[in-house]
């Protein structure tokens, strides 16, 4: 894992041996430009990439593409994020190469959350290609300086190729395979689902250091900061591929009365000191939903910062 | 077979409240064995609507029918006498039959009292499952007969997706996640390599996105 394939301040990080620290912004319902450059602005200085959300849960937002090129000027590298949702194959090489030229140097390839979850559930759904074959398709687009079809490209889009991983999802058995084969269609770095049953996840890495997975892609850990009991019930019940033991919910109640959050933001630090030392993590994804003012605080209290310089 | 639902009454009586006479035809096809445009359905429908109509003070003449197969012209030839008697025709069909009688018709007025849904088969007394997108080809195989085309909410050729949990899909407790089915299978049967190299991106051109589709059998053209 040496050569650098982007020019890419995460894929330095990285590959400069340093546990990486990532961040999250979703962009606005709306064209508030101000209110995204303020989300950004907390996050700036903070973390080696920010993740711009694709209409994650499926909600009409500001494209992502258009919002990771705000994220550069503001001078935060842009983590940007493509779902097979909403876009056919052309659109999706259209839109890799339109985040290119507009400064992105890393994207994430998702499936992206069913319409059925979102604010326009009457929409048609497209699924041309899945996450991997999207994985797939940004490596020979950087790799073959090819479209998928095999015509050249003019100047080929030099990103750093990441991809997602539930380990909490099912069959659990066969996650580390798709891990795997995520990585075997071209995944440079793996950000997970959020982690709250951490011996789950214990076993998963020992899975995929044991198959030498680790050795191959670069596995940033998911935390998201528990930031009420409520938010941990509704993740628990409601999200879909959420695992969050009742043993973490008990202890958010034990805090005592306004001190929850505290609770979250201290469960969150441990769990980074851990990933800091778990075998096969390379770094953290932070994901601190509507809580990009909060992210100073916990990179500080987690001895994340200052971050390596660009 | 291709499995459907009748439209709301309220629906359907919206369609032809225009009308004072109309003919409701029936199919032995797929939608008499799938229970929805068969004769008894032709029956109650026109019985229901003839309630309906009264209450609202507009009695409407109706006429029952019921035709071999709305696919076929032949078939639909046999309406040539009484189908221009009625200010519409309501067909209780798949979606090809109002179709098919419209262009042998093409001065008279169809309806269709059937909201058609998708290629499938029982699964239980009064249930019925899809199977089949008619993509155009066939990858059941590569699944151990399992379609993800069809069956997975994302038609995901390398499954399952992290929404994926105790063997259901992400977007219902009622959908089976398919691709549960799919590894679990793999799994006992020791054939997991099966699923272990990345299907490459699907050609879509065969189905629907490839533009309206035809069958061509020269031996038969002939």
């Amino acid at each position: 894992m040496s050569e650098n394939k982007s020019g890419s301040n995460l894929e330095r990080v990285l590959r400069a041996g340093h546990f990486a620290f990532t961040g999250e912004c979703g962009p606005p319902k709306g064209a508030n430009v101000g209110h995204l450059k303020e989300k950004i602005a907390f996050l700036k200085g903070n973390v080696d990439a920010v993740n711009i959300t694709d209409n994650q849960t499926a909600v009409v937002r500001m494209s992502s593409w258009a919002a990771s090129a705000i994220a550069v000027q503001e001078g935060v590298e842009p983590n940007f994020q493509m779902v097979c949702r909403d876009r056919n194959r052309l659109a999706m090489m259209s839109d890799i190469l339109g985040a290119y030229s507009l400064g992105a140097r890393n994207m994430l390839c998702l499936s992206g959350d069913h319409q059925r979850f979102g604010n326009h559930p009457e929409a048609k759904n497209v699924y041309d290609i899945d996450s991997l074959q999207l994985i797939a398709l940004a490596k020979k687009m950087r790799d073959e300086e090819q479209f998928m079809n095999g015509e050249a490209i003019d100047v080929a889009p030099r990103l750093f190729i990441g991809a997602a991983c539930n380990p909490f999802a099912d069959p659990f058995e066969f996650r580390v395979y798709r891990l795997a084969k995520k990585i075997s269609a071209g995944a440079d770095f793996i950000q997970t689902q959020c982690i709250y049953n951490m011996e789950k996840f214990r076993l998963f890495m020992k899975m995929a250091v044991d198959m030498g997975l680790t050795e191959k892609c670069f596995i940033l850990a998911g935390v998201t900061p528990l930031k009420s009991v409520g938010m941990a019930q509704y993740m628990a019940r409601q999200v879909p591929g959420m695992d969050v033991p009742p043993g973490l919910i008990d202890r958010l109640k034990g805090a005592s009365k306004g001190k929850a959050a505290e609770e979250g933001i201290k469960i969150a630090i441990e769990q980074i000191e851990e990933f800091k030392e778990m075998k096969g993590v390379s770094g953290v994804h932070l994901m601190a939903i509507e809580w990009e003012h909060r992210v100073a605080e916990i990179a500080e209290r987690a001895q994340m910062l200052p971050r390596p310089p660009i | 077979m291709i499995i459907g639902d009748r439209k709301s009454l309220t629906e359907i009586l919206d369609m032809i409240k225009d009308c004072r006479s109309i003919l409701i035809t029936g199919c032995k096809g797929c939608v008499t064995v799938c229970n929805v445009g068969g004769l008894k359905e032709v029956q109650v429908l026109a019985s229901s609507l003839k309630i309906a109509r009264k209450k609202e003070g507009k009695s409407i003449a109706i006429e029952e029918n019921l035709l071999e197969r709305q696919c076929d012209p032949e078939y639909i030839a046999e309406l040539a006498d009484v189908v221009h008697r009625y200010d519409a025709v309501l067909s209780m069909a798949c979606g090809v039959g109002p179709q098919f009688l419209a262009e042998a018709y093409p001065t008279q007025k169809f309806f269709p009292a059937i909201n058609t849904k998708f290629f499938g088969g029982a699964t239980g007394h009064g249930v019925w499952e899809e199977r089949c997108a008619g993509c155009g080809s066939c990858v059941i195989h590569n699944y151990d007969g399992l379609c993800p085309v069809s069956r997975c909410s994302k038609s995901l050729m390398n499954g399952p997706c992290g929404g994926s949990a105790n063997g259901l899909c992400e977007i219902s407790k009622d959908v089976v996640c398919i691709w549960d089915r799919i590894v679990k299978k793999k799994m006992e049967q020791g054939r997991l390599a099966d699923l272990l190299t990345v299907m490459p991106a699907k050609d879509w051109s065969t189905s629907r996105d490839g533009g309206p589709r035809k069958s061509i059998r020269e031996e038969l053209t002939q």
